[in-house]
């Protein structure tokens, strides 16, 4: 069989998709990494971040993923000794891991930000709050961004 | 056209074979409408639940799946039980009216004797029956897919269904293809409908305010009763999101959780979910959402004999294409079901009378079209069906109509659940073609794609339907693929599910940088240009005069 394919469709196979070698038709990870990790270790100061109380409002499947609807909350009293300081949102799909970076006090009342995020694939969403104390708390949502179709 | 006697007979003959199982009116001695209605009433409460008709007005032959396959949690679990499973599962005899109408076994055989199932006109004598019968206690519900994908449905943009549906009187809807009418006709036709259209899960995409009515309250037999509406949640997706470009939709498993808690506290003694979900999504989200009592299902078109019990919650899944009526008989007292019997009525068109209003009507529209849908095409060779996992016959011939008409080396076509089927030897008409392929999006296009772009197409929608998690699974069945083969592995993850993919013309593999020419329809792209799909595959039809699929068995399954 002839191949013909480039160099960078060449790396794409190796990186991501050995068990297609008979075929060598390049995919596309459907999740795959960027510089998220990086990101969260900074924010953390290299903490790993207990699972729990943050929420992530996304849709399943995006609509668009141009303009994907986000909400993240932190359960938190939000009173002088106990609060969020600080959200980050990063994706793990996205050439560049950053969405954006959420900044709270007591006088916000709630730990609740909504905005609509850009997704290139489908790919995981992770929210990372800090809190007052030091401690971190994070969430992780899966999106789903399809060709569409086929509608049943 | 089997004379009634001998239908009698043909159902007595096969009667015999009846286990204890499915239905009572199968163990009885022969098809009548008193037996296929009889049923033993329990309780305060009467749910009729129809869905997915699909604009078909009259009796139809409809083949249920050969193939359907559950991935995850729903893996041997009902619905994915096809055939022979699925009738041992139930302790339905093959051969009998009951294997006929929820199986594809023997399809051919028992359809000459069985005849066509649906017909409003049918459905509506079911319906006057029950409400005859208990009077008050009595609701009827649509769960959507009602107002397109036939002829009369497509010229009057779902208007004939509208009035025949308005005769029938339900008390509330959901809906999905309805949206494809385009968000302004929609919002006019719900506007005079005279009862509920509910989606708790639609939302405006500027304010996210409620874009419908979310919950109706209803009190029968002296039970308040909250109908929640759920659209179809990826209809912006699987159908073109130009229709309806201010609407979002998704699960809302959050807000559909307010609406219970809100009806709850508005006294509500029973809760049901309108769910145009599908059945994975609404028996994952029966298992997650609390306090619902009943969930009627739709989307999937699957026809259960039982309910299926999640938690506290029944589910009712009632087919599509009119085969059905279901009837749910609830004992509710202080705010909890403690009883109940279910019936899934088919409505075999032989047996059951129609109704007189019903039937006028349907004549009304039907009248000045009809010279023109029962125009012959040509003769189908095999049986034509659409509906499983991967290509039907049906759908081969309209890829073998995309291949030659629009000179293609590949086709796409879209895994829709809908359109009739026709038998060995019987004439294709206009109208079966129509009933396949009417849609408000029907241009044929013609483009290049590379065969990269062709596997990531096909690994794409292959996860809309093989996901685990059913929330991620987004369409119908799996895309047709024409003018190719290749193997599937339904328990592998995306991007890893398709392989071996040839091109039939030439017998080898597809090359992932090389152009090909692709041909397909129901893009959900704005402006997509070509000529409407039926002319093509009636010009099609019409030239080869006896029609079988030219190359089938195009996708081996393997794994899973």
């Amino acid at each position: 069989m002839k191949l013909s394919i480039n160099r960078r469709q060449m790396l794409t196979i190796g990186a991501g998709a050995a068990a297609l070698g008979m075929l060598g038709l390049p995919v596309t990870p459907a999740y795959a990494k960027n510089d998220s990790d990086e990101a969260i270790a900074k924010f953390t100061g290299g903490k790993a971040p207990t699972a729990g109380r943050v929420k992530l409002d996304l849709p399943e499947i995006a609509e668009n993923g141009n303009t994907v609807p986000m909400t993240v909350s932190v359960e938190s009293p939000m009173t002088e000794q106990s609060h969020v300081t600080d959200v980050l949102v990063v994706t793990d799909g996205n050439p560049r891991a950053g969405v954006a970076t959420f900044h709270f006090s007591p006088a916000s009342g709630v730990a609740e930000a909504n905005t609509r995020i850009r997704l290139a694939t489908s790919q995981n969403i992770i929210a990372i709050a800090k809190m007052n104390d030091g401690s971190f708390y994070s969430a992780t949502k899966a999106v789903k961004v399809t060709i569409g179709g086929c509608g049943g | 056209m089997l004379s009634r006697r001998d239908f009698l007979q043909v159902a007595a003959a096969t009667t015999a074979l009846i286990p204890a199982g499915w239905s009572q009116a199968f163990a009885q001695q022969r098809l009548t409408q008193s037996e296929l209605l009889a049923f033993s009433p329990v309780g305060n409460v009467t749910l009729l639940h129809i869905a997915d008709i699909h604009g078909q007005l009259v009796p139809l032959l409809f083949r249920e799946p050969s193939i359907n396959l559950g991935v995850g949690e729903s893996k041997g679990l009902v619905p994915h039980l096809t055939g022979r499973t699925l009738l041992d599962h139930y302790k339905i005899a093959p051969g009998s009216a009951a294997a006929y109408a929820l199986t594809s076994e023997d399809f051919t055989s028992l359809a000459k004797s069985y005849g066509k199932l649906g017909g409003l006109d049918r459905i509506a004598t079911i319906v006057k029956t029950v409400r005859a019968e208990r009077g008050d206690r009595v609701l009827l519900l649509d769960g959507g897919d009602t107002w397109t994908n036939s002829y009369t449905a497509m010229l009057t943009k779902g208007q004939d269904m509208i009035d025949c549906m308005a005769l029938l009187k339900p008390d509330a809807m959901t809906g999905h293809w309805e949206f494809t009418l385009g968000a302004e006709r929609v919002k006019e036709i719900v506007d005079k409908l005279g009862f509920k259209f509910l989606a708790q899960n639609i939302r405006d995409t500027e304010w996210n305010e409620p874009a419908f009515e979310a919950t109706a309250m209803f009190e029968r037999g002296g039970v308040k009763i909250a109908v929640i509406g759920q659209a179809f949640p990826y209809t912006p997706i699987a159908n073109p999101r130009w229709m309806m470009p201010n609407w979002s939709f998704g699960i809302r498993e959050d807000e559909l959780r307010a609406n219970i808690e809100k009806a709850r506290r508005g006294g509500a003694g029973l809760v049901v979910l309108l769910s145009h979900n599908g059945f994975d999504v609404d028996r994952k989200l029966a298992a997650r959402v609390s306090g619902i009592d009943v969930i009627l299902t739709s989307h999937t078109h699957d026809a259960l004999p039982e309910a299926v019990k999640v938690g506290k919650t029944l589910l009712i899944a009632s087919g599509c294409h009119g085969k059905f009526v279901s009837r749910l008989d609830l004992d509710v007292r202080d705010g909890a079901i403690k009883g109940y019997r279910y019936k899934l009525i088919p409505v075999f068109s032989d047996a059951i009378a129609p109704d007189a209003e019903m039937a006028k009507q349907i004549g009304k529209i039907r009248e000045p079209h009809e010279k023109m849908l029962r125009e012959p095409l040509g003769t189908a060779d095999t049986l034509l069906y659409r509906r499983g996992n991967f290509n039907g016959t049906l759908d081969d011939v309209i890829g073998d109509a995309l291949l030659s008409e629009r000179d293609a080396e590949i086709s796409l076509s879209p895994g829709f659940r809908w359109g009739t089927s026709i038998l060995p030897g019987q004439t294709i008409t206009r109208e079966d073609i129509y009933n396949a392929t009417a849609i408000s999006y029907p241009a044929v296009y013609r483009m290049t794609m590379t065969g990269a772009r062709i596997k990531e197409i096909l690994e794409d929608v292959a996860d809309n339907l093989f996901n685990p998690d059913p929330y991620y699974q987004q369409g119908g069945d799996m895309v047709r693929a024409g003018g190719i083969s290749y193997s599937i592995d339904v328990g592998q993850k995306i991007g890893t599910r398709i392989s071996d993919l040839t091109l039939l013309r030439t017998g080898k593999p597809l090359e992932s940088a090389r152009d090909y020419t692709v041909a397909g329809w129901a893009s959900v792209n704005e402006g997509t240009q070509g000529p409407p799909v039926w002319d093509v595959v009636m010009s099609h039809i019409a030239k080869k005069k006896v029609v079988s699929p030219k190359d089938g068995g195009r996708v081996r399954v393997v794994g899973g």
